[in-house]
């Protein structure tokens, strides 16, 4: 009985088109009951990831390859060893599936739902042992030793505040939307072009300082009122010349006379 | 009671006459010509709030750990200054008020004078006989912005400690003297000798405060003593000045003014946050943010030096132009003469030597008009290049397309500018023309 | 309670009564136009202004009241409507309550005669002197001379004279990296794909010579410049932290997860955007700089401890006119 499942499975997966873009709209697989969590994750892998991912996750790279070599669509680094943390975060962010290889990740309304996040990571995970699903307790962390560490390796290119900013080639999120197992695994891999700080270089008991000031910026300490945006004087500048000139401009008008002809 | 007082005071000072003529003093009331007042009025709540201020900020750089109600912060080193700060906002009861409404008044003090100016520009009020008047004006409006750095970076926080450095690489790219004058001002090489915020300090709350009281002083006995130009009317003539006097009349309309301007000041002091130093944290040598800014007046300097390509001009081993003087002094310095030069410059090329006390319209001095929209036009562009990374970051526009694509609209747009501007004031002005004659024509007939 | 009752008529008296003007004893020509009165501008008036004191008042309460949260809000919009109030009512007066006046005067006008005369005055005080020329050079010459003597203690400032201190930073050889706390960093510790900020032990940090950013590439991806062998063991690599554009901290590292599809690794300064090549010695990439980032030498030593193998490449921060005409010391 189980075979006969495995076979006709095995036949689906055949005869359906392999690989389909980011931009279409995907339908919800209903996997027959029964199917293991790792081979609906294969099933998922193989239709979405694996032009890209290679067809068991070895990686597709292109060879003799120099510097960056251009634009090109079917690229992607092997996901052997990158482990459930990695795929957790790629998927539930949506940075993953990616258009073009070599485009900064953008955060997408999820592709997968939380079922086929969950069978794509077990599948991933299965392809070696790599960085677990974090476990962060920001509550027991410190925000004055978060800060510090934010400030030395963060706030350069993600703000002091958190509030984003550009890098070269990049542009380093905001991180208001992101959560704290999210914070945890992209400062373990360092996607994109991000750097990464191992547990040698930040200690998970610094993480959850770390997290817990990322939790501080979302809302801030804003004693001086509206907080227009805390990126400090480009706001500012707005709010004299658009507010407070034109107001100003407003009252001189109103006190003194128009020209009469 | 008022005449009992006021003939007290003419027997003790002889003032009864020049104070009549002052209370009768005649005021065009257009209402441009307020705009100069908004900036007085937002340089004396400057003053005001300012003089609070000094009461709680220390001016040391003494390192000290910081035990105070911000979370964030508790445990970490600091200065006493950025601690002063901190302590002022967080912990003196309405010094956060005070700070805010400091800082504001600082914006809005040089967005006024730039509003200013640039009515005088397009007016022609700078002609003679008040060329001398114009100059004061443009040598307050530098004064300010310097005063406002110097104002900002007192806070020692991340945010203004980046852009003293860049001060300090501004000062350091001067051919042949750089190193020396840096060396002067600062005290050693940067961050400076311990002294050096002290002079900042004094730099802030006295010699600038001064210089900018008395070249007021000046100005505004200047224009006292010329009389307000007006706008040609039906009635006005170069010879009589015509408007409402000083008392009753335009008392209550300049008081009103004044409270109004601070009445904005302290609104905005309390509600919209500025300069958030807390959330900066405080400024070491090896930190830095991204999306750091220096305020608005300083944003085309920025712009200047981002946009500038990278390189410096060598003669052998001779470094004769590092490359921040491009953006940080010839800029500023071109404009600068721009705007010092041009009433002589009009003079020369239209050789119009005589008395002004009426003014344009800008329609009817065409090239002036348009080269003053061009010339704004330049300055703002290159103010807008300086934001090009929060474009970038809002907009999700290639920064390094933005930079490419200012070098070049930063010449061609201003050009397009001059040449519109040209065209409509000239194309106004020949409809005017038009319907006067027909005004005429219908008259006799 | 006829005490009480005063207070109530006389305030009753203040509010709506509406007086008559004394007279002011023999008729003169008036110098302020008569216009009719407005009351209801009046009104307008007074009821602005007690508005403003009622604020004020409001704002002296919230200052008292320590527990309020939003302190700072409720100060603002106390004084600020006060303030407006105020603003309003002496818009009104004027507008409505102070009489139309348009007078006129005389526009100022140069004063030819006693601008001679005042030529005239110097110029015959001068008519005693008959070396009139010598005396303007000596006098010249001592005014000048007093004014150079009057500015030369500025000099005293700072090392005007000396700028080589510019080139002097906390470096040599020997000296050991520290982190932020003041831990050595050890080799086997640098790992790829990160960053680290490091320092002089036993150093002042807050000079520009001090930071460093150390980060780590694949010794076979290094072009360093000549004579540069042996500056980056195990392909670990340090520069100064700070920008030779306008000295802001080089925070940035950009480091691709996937070197075919990503840019190259490079420090970034978030000032201008210079962009630096840790690969090339520090080459500039983009950006305004016109001098590459300098490189510290490393080698390791006891213990594994990363120490300097000598001063950096060139001076470090911003350029001045010496700055390419020798080492840093």
């Amino acid at each position: 009985m189980r075979r006969a499942v495995l076979f006709g499975l095995a036949l689906l997966m055949l005869a359906l088109p392999a690989g389909t873009s980011a931009q279409e709209p995907k339908t919800s697989i209903e996997f027959p009951p029964g199917v293991p969590l790792v081979r609906q994750g294969f099933y998922l892998y193989s239709q979405n990831c694996a032009s890209c991912h290679g067809d068991r996750g070895e990686g597709v790279v292109p060879p003799d390859i120099q510097e960056a070599p251009g634009p090109s669509t079917a690229m992607g680094p092997a996901l052997a060893g990158v482990g459930a943390g990695a795929a957790d975060f790629y998927l539930r962010t949506g940075y993953m599936p990616l258009e073009k290889a070599g485009d900064q990740p953008t955060r997408n309304p999820n592709f997968f739902d939380d079922h086929e996040i969950d069978a794509l990571i077990a599948y991933v995970a299965s392809l070696g042992p790599g960085l677990p699903i974090p476990d962060p307790h920001p509550e027991n962390g410190d925000p004055s030793e978060g800060l510090a560490l934010f400030r030395e390796h963060c706030a350069g290119c993600h703000q002091i505040v958190a509030q984003g900013g550009y890098v070269t080639g990049a542009i380093p999120p905001p991180l208001g939307r992101s959560t704290p197992v999210q914070i945890a695994e992209a400062v373990r891999i360092g996607p994109f072009v991000m750097p990464r700080f191992s547990e040698k270089r930040i200690s998970d008991s610094e993480l959850d300082s770390l997290i817990a000031y990322v939790q501080y910026a979302k809302s801030p300490n804003d004693a001086g009122g509206w907080s227009i945006g805390h990126v400090g004087p480009v706001p500012e500048g707005m709010v004299t010349w658009f507010l407070a000139a034109t107001v100003l401009v407003g009252t001189c008008v109103l006190i003194g006379k128009r020209l009469r002809r | 009671m008022i005449r009992g007082l006021v003939h007290r005071l003419d027997e003790r000072t002889a003032s009864s006459p020049f104070l009549k003529k002052a209370l009768r003093y005649v005021f065009p009331d257009h209402w441009s010509f307020l705009l100069g007042e908004v900036a007085l009025y937002a340089f004396i709540v400057l003053v005001a709030t300012g003089i609070y201020l000094t009461f709680f900020f220390v001016p040391s750089t003494n390192v000290v750990v910081y035990h105070g109600e911000y979370a964030p912060l508790q445990g970490q080193e600091m200065t006493e200054a950025y601690r002063s700060v901190l302590d002022i906002s967080l912990r003196v009861k309405a010094g956060l008020l005070i700070r805010q409404t400091h800082h504001w008044a600082a914006n809005v003090f040089v967005a006024a004078i730039v509003i200013h100016m640039i009515r005088i520009f397009f007016t022609g009020a700078f002609r003679k006989p008040r060329e001398l008047t114009y100059l004061i004006g443009v040598l307050m409006l530098f004064l300010a912005l310097l005063e406002g750095y110097v104002g900002y970076s007192l806070a020692d926080d991340l945010l203004s400690g980046m852009g003293l450095a860049i001060g300090y690489s501004v000062a350091l790219s001067l051919p042949f003297i750089g190193a020396n004058l840096a060396l002067l001002i600062w005290g050693a090489p940067f961050p400076g000798d311990p002294s050096f915020w002290p002079r900042m300090y004094i730099a802030h709350v006295l010699i600038f405060p001064v210089l900018i009281g008395t070249l007021l002083t000046a100005h505004l006995v200047l224009v006292a003593s010329r009389h307000h130009t007006q706008f040609r009317e039906r009635w006005t003539t170069e010879r009589r000045v015509r408007g409402t006097p000083m008392f009753p009349g335009q008392a209550p309309r300049s008081l009103g003014l004044m409270a109004a301007v601070a009445a904005l000041l302290f609104l905005l002091g309390g509600l919209v946050q500025i300069n958030p130093i807390w959330l900066w944290g405080p400024y070491h040598v090896s930190d830095a943010t991204n999306g750091a800014q220096p305020d608005w007046y300083l944003g085309w300097l920025i712009g200047a030096l981002r946009l500038t390509p990278g390189f410096d001009v060598t003669i052998g081993d001779y470094t004769l132009v590092p490359n921040p003087f491009w953006g940080g002094v010839l800029f500023p310095l071109i404009v600068f003469f721009f705007l010092v030069s041009w009433p002589f410059l009009e003079r020369r090329v239209t050789g119009d030597r005589a008395f002004h006390n009426l003014l344009d319209r800008p329609r009817d001095a065409p090239w002036r008009t348009a080269i003053g929209a061009a010339f704004v036009t330049w300055v703002f562009l290159v103010f807008l290049a300086g934001a090009a990374d929060r474009a970038s970051v809002f907009f999700g526009l290639s920064y390094t397309a933005q930079i490419w694509a200012f070098r070049v609209l930063i010449w061609v747009i201003p050009i397009l500018v001059l040449f519109a501007t040209k065209r409509a004031c000239d194309e106004l002005l020949r409809i005017e023309r038009a319907e006067t004659v027909r005004h005429a024509a219908e008259a006799e007939t | 309670m006829s005490r009480a009752r005063d207070w109530f008529v006389s305030a009753a008296v203040l509010v709506l009564g509406r007086g008559k003007k004394r007279p002011r004893g023999p008729e003169r020509e008036r110098i302020v136009p008569l216009e009719p009165p407005s009351p209801r501008a009046e009104l307008a008036v007074v009821g602005l202004l007690f508005a403003a004191a009622l604020f004020a008042v409001a704002f002296i309460v919230v200052y008292a009241l320590d527990r309020l949260p939003h302190q700072t809000q409720l100060l603002g919009v106390a004084l600020g409507l006060s303030l407006a109030c105020l603003a309003a009512a002496f818009i009104v007066v004027a507008k409505r309550l102070v009489p139309e006046e348009q007078l006129e005067e005389d526009y100022t006008v140069a004063h030819p005669a006693a601008s001679d005369e005042i030529a005239q005055l110097v110029d015959e005080s001068s008519d005693r002197l008959t070396r009139k020329r010598l005396i303007v050079v000596a006098a010249g010459a001592a005014g000048s001379a007093l004014g150079l003597a009057a500015i030369t203690p500025a000099l005293s400032l700072g090392p005007a004279l000396d700028p080589s201190v510019l080139r002097r930073t906390p470096w040599e050889a020997g000296r050991r990296l520290v982190d932020q706390r003041g831990r050595p960093l050890r080799a086997d510790d640098i790992e790829f794909k990160t960053f680290y900020t490091a320092f002089p032990e036993r150093a002042d940090r807050e000079e520009m010579g001090a930071p460093l950013v150390v980060v780590r590439l694949d010794p076979a991806a290094l072009a360093l410049p000549q004579g540069r062998d042996g500056w980056a063991p195990a392909g670990i690599l340090a520069y100064s932290k700070i920008c030779t554009h306008a000295g802001c901290a080089v925070a940035l590292f950009r480091t691709p997860l996937f070197p075919p599809a990503e840019p190259k690794p490079a420090l970034v300064c978030p000032c201008h955007y210079s962009t630096f090549d840790p690969a090339a010695g520090g080459a500039v990439l983009f950006g305004p700089a016109g001098r590459p980032l300098p490189q510290l030498p490393l080698r390791i030593g006891y213990g594994g401890v990363l120490e300097a193998a000598g001063n950096f490449s060139g001076p470090v921060g911003p350029a001045w006119w010496g700055v390419r005409m020798g080492e840093a010391t």
